[in-house]
């Protein structure tokens, strides 16, 4: 069998991959791969209803803040429809002490680690550019930057390992997140030579949506990008990104692997971005609506809502309280985007060095006076 | 404990200095280990302080920055050494656009107390790449401070207060000044030495101010000296400090001489000499016997070593200068 090929995974593109849970909804107990390694997951029938509630919650909020913007409420969104199974198995696949160093389109790795949906929405709503703090969230700031936030993770990994952190079940574990653009930038493969050469404790997960906004994987590689990690000298394996049972086995076992002191792995999640780049995209000039068409009928939550009908985890009244909580927390977002205030202006000057500058406190005044000069006047 | 040291082996008791003050402090970059990098600045640290404190690092200057962002996020204080001037523009998307905005990015929570080292500038016969000046790419963004020393004791003091500082810095090296010689309190806490972002008066003058920094401060005070022998009494103001500025000395020296030349080895369009110049007028104005002049490198690509000469800024071409404000 090749990678992560299984019999049922007919929707499997050339190479196969991992798949946990068919389009179908059907549970496949575990999958071995051609280098013997062996996937599997265990939840609990209430965990897999927790799994089940993150990604409707996900997608909710998701297709809350895409309103928001077509409201003229954000200024862009980067919507992670499609995407939600890739996000939050290897999201919650994630131990607390882990770290995990996002794009900007990572709104469902960010719900699994627990931290509030409305942290990012400064940065779209345009009052701030992302101001948290990463070590307090495990949850590095959103890198715009294509690929930059890969070399920021190996380079936080290399602490990690300095600090004695790994060699054990308690270790550290470092994740970056990044797409199939982002494969083709120069700092990505410097990240996947330094994770190498430092054995460094990280995951690199792939999300490959097929698109760099309009570009087709085929204008990023001539071979599939799990297969670039032998080039580095780590392991590479490909999963259904649209399931997310798959995301969670294979994440957590490399982060396991990572964090005990065993090296990096490429995980390249197959999945397909159901929407546009941004809210500023029109997909419609680069790509067929048939082929839109054909990854619906490999929903990741569809197939999930599948999956618990049929093992009968859960009822319509089940799946009816999801859909309305999401609601609520989509309207309690909707809320507090739109009770976001505008930044002070004269905030523009602060925090652009921890020890201040001279200059800038010389522009602080000169634009304070300029401002005060206003004062009283019909401006 | 004062001691005559070159300018290179001062940054070298200064890196050895700060390596054992923190032990968060990790040197990284190509060769910096066992060979002590290609100038041997870190020379035998890596012996002391292990693998672990002083990297070699894959030859990837985009990585090099970028992993040091990573570790400072993780609470290191990482400092990058860049061979050469000319090889750090792999690096500058790294530093223009993480390095120097995280801070701001994230409202503060990010700090990144990352030293750049850049052995920089021109005369040592080297092949293209090896011999430029690119601070003012860096002194132009918001988020880096940018310093560059002249002599020993600045060089021992600096470094370790640009790697004790929060700020992320760019740390320019004179590369022709690094077998230069000078007297170094190795007892000086940096905490006690000059301050990193002033400017200093290298030379007491009534008669014109020269502003130089890095490797050109030589070159002033040589022709100071000269012009001394002519009657003319030159202030020599070394700025350390490119981004922030510290120009205060710069105008009151102005203020009282009346005339004013920059020099730097820099390309003279839109370098440090422009906005050092536009700074003048805006505060001297009246004080000013004569434009503000600069003598720096011209507007071509670094030329080929046997013509180096030719375009690096020298005492003639400083002296002429000089000639020329007296003779407005």
């Amino acid at each position: 069998m090749a990678n992560g090929e299984s019999e049922v995974g007919a929707d499997a593109p050339a190479g196969g991959f991992v798949q946990l849970l068919t389009p179908e909804g059907e549970r496949v107990d575990s999958v071995t791969t051609a280098e013997g390694v062996t996937y599997s997951v265990s939840f609990t029938d209430e965990e897999y209803r927790e799994l089940y509630r993150d990604l409707v919650t996900v997608r909710r909020l998701d297709a809350e803040a895409t309103a928001l913007q077509r409201q003229g409420e954000l200024g862009i969104w980067a919507s992670l429809l499609g995407q939600e199974a890739a996000q939050v198995g290897s999201g919650r696949a994630l131990r607390k002490q882990d770290m995990a160093f996002p794009t900007y389109r990572e709104h469902g790795v960010l719900y699994t680690r627990g931290i509030d949906p409305i942290m990012p929405f400064g940065l779209f709503r345009g009052v701030d550019q992302g101001g948290w703090d990463p070590n307090e969230y495990k949850f590095n700031s959103y890198t715009i930057v294509i690929g930059s936030q890969t070399l920021h993770a190996t380079g936080y990994a290399m602490g990690v390992t300095m600090d004695g952190r790994t060699g054990g079940p308690d270790g550290e574990a470092v994740i970056a997140y990044f797409g199939d653009g982002a494969t083709s930038q120069g700092e990505v493969n410097e990240a996947f030579v330094w994770a190498g050469v430092f054995n460094s404790p990280m995951v690199f997960f792939c999300q490959n949506n097929q698109y760099a906004i309009s570009e087709p994987l085929e204008r990023q590689t001539r071979i599939p990008l799990y297969r670039r990690a032998a080039g580095f000298g780590f392991p590479g394996v490909r999963i259904d990104g649209n399931d997310v049972l798959a995301s969670y086995a294979v994440t957590r076992s490399a982060l396991d692997n990572a964090r005990n002191g065993n090296g990096p792995t490429l995980i390249e999640a197959y999945t397909y971005r159901m929407g546009a780049h941004t809210s500023s995209d029109d997909p419609t000039r680069y790509r067929i609506a048939s082929e839109v068409e054909s990854w619906k009928a490999k929903d990741p939550i569809s197939r999930f809502k599948a999956f618990l009908t049929k093992q009968q985890l859960a009822d319509d009244d089940f799946f009816g309280q999801v859909d309305e909580d999401a609601r609520t927390l989509a309207l309690n977002l909707r809320e507090q985007v739109l009770a976001m205030p505008d930044p002070q202006p004269i905030s523009i000057f602060d925090n652009v060095y921890p020890n201040g500058s001279p200059l800038v406190d010389a522009q602080r005044k000169q634009f304070a006076d300029y401002q005060a000069a206003f004062e009283g006047s019909a401006h | 404990m004062s001691e005559t040291l070159t300018l290179g082996k001062a940054l070298n008791h200064g890196l050895r200095r700060a390596l054992e003050n923190d032990p968060k402090v990790v040197i990284m970059g190509e060769d910096v280990g066992k060979l002590g990098g290609v100038f041997r600045i870190t020379d035998g640290l890596q012996k002391d302080f292990g693998e672990n404190r002083v990297i070699d690092t894959p030859l990837a200057e985009a990585g090099i920055v970028g992993t040091a962002v990573g570790l400072a996020i993780r609470g290191y204080r990482p400092v990058c050494e860049i061979q050469f001037d000319g090889f750090v523009f792999p690096a500058y998307n790294q530093i223009v656009a993480q390095v120097a905005k995280m801070y701001y990015r994230s409202l503060g929570n990010v700090r990144l107390p990352i030293v750049i080292r850049i052995p920089y500038g021109g005369g040592i016969g080297a092949v293209e790449h090896h011999s430029e000046s690119p601070e003012a790419y860096f002194s132009h963004t918001p988020g880096l401070k940018v310093v560059t020393c002249s002599n020993s004791a600045d060089a021992y003091s600096m470094i370790q207060q640009a790697i004790t500082s929060d700020d992320p810095i760019i740390f320019f090296e004179p590369k022709r000044r690094y077998w230069e010689k000078g007297e170094v309190d190795l007892s000086l806490a940096p905490q006690d030495a000059y301050p990193l972002h002033s400017s200093r008066i290298a030379r007491e003058g009534s008669d014109a101010t020269l502003i130089a920094y890095g490797p050109m401060v030589r070159v002033a005070l040589d022709s100071a000296e000269a012009a001394a022998e002519d009657g003319r009494q030159l202030e020599v103001i070394d700025l350390r400090s490119l981004s922030p500025l510290d120009l205060d000395p710069v105008f009151a020296s102005v203020r009282k001489t009346g005339h004013a030349v920059v020099v730097h080895e820099a390309p003279g369009n839109l370098g440090l000499g422009a906005e050092i110049a536009a700074r003048i007028t805006e505060e001297c104005f009246y004080s000013l016997e004569a434009p503000v002049l600069r003598v720096t490198g011209y507007d071509v690509p670094y030329p080929a070593a046997r013509v180096e000469e030719e375009y690096l800024p020298d005492l003639d071409r400083v002296l002429d200068a000089v000639d020329r404000s007296f003779g407005w």
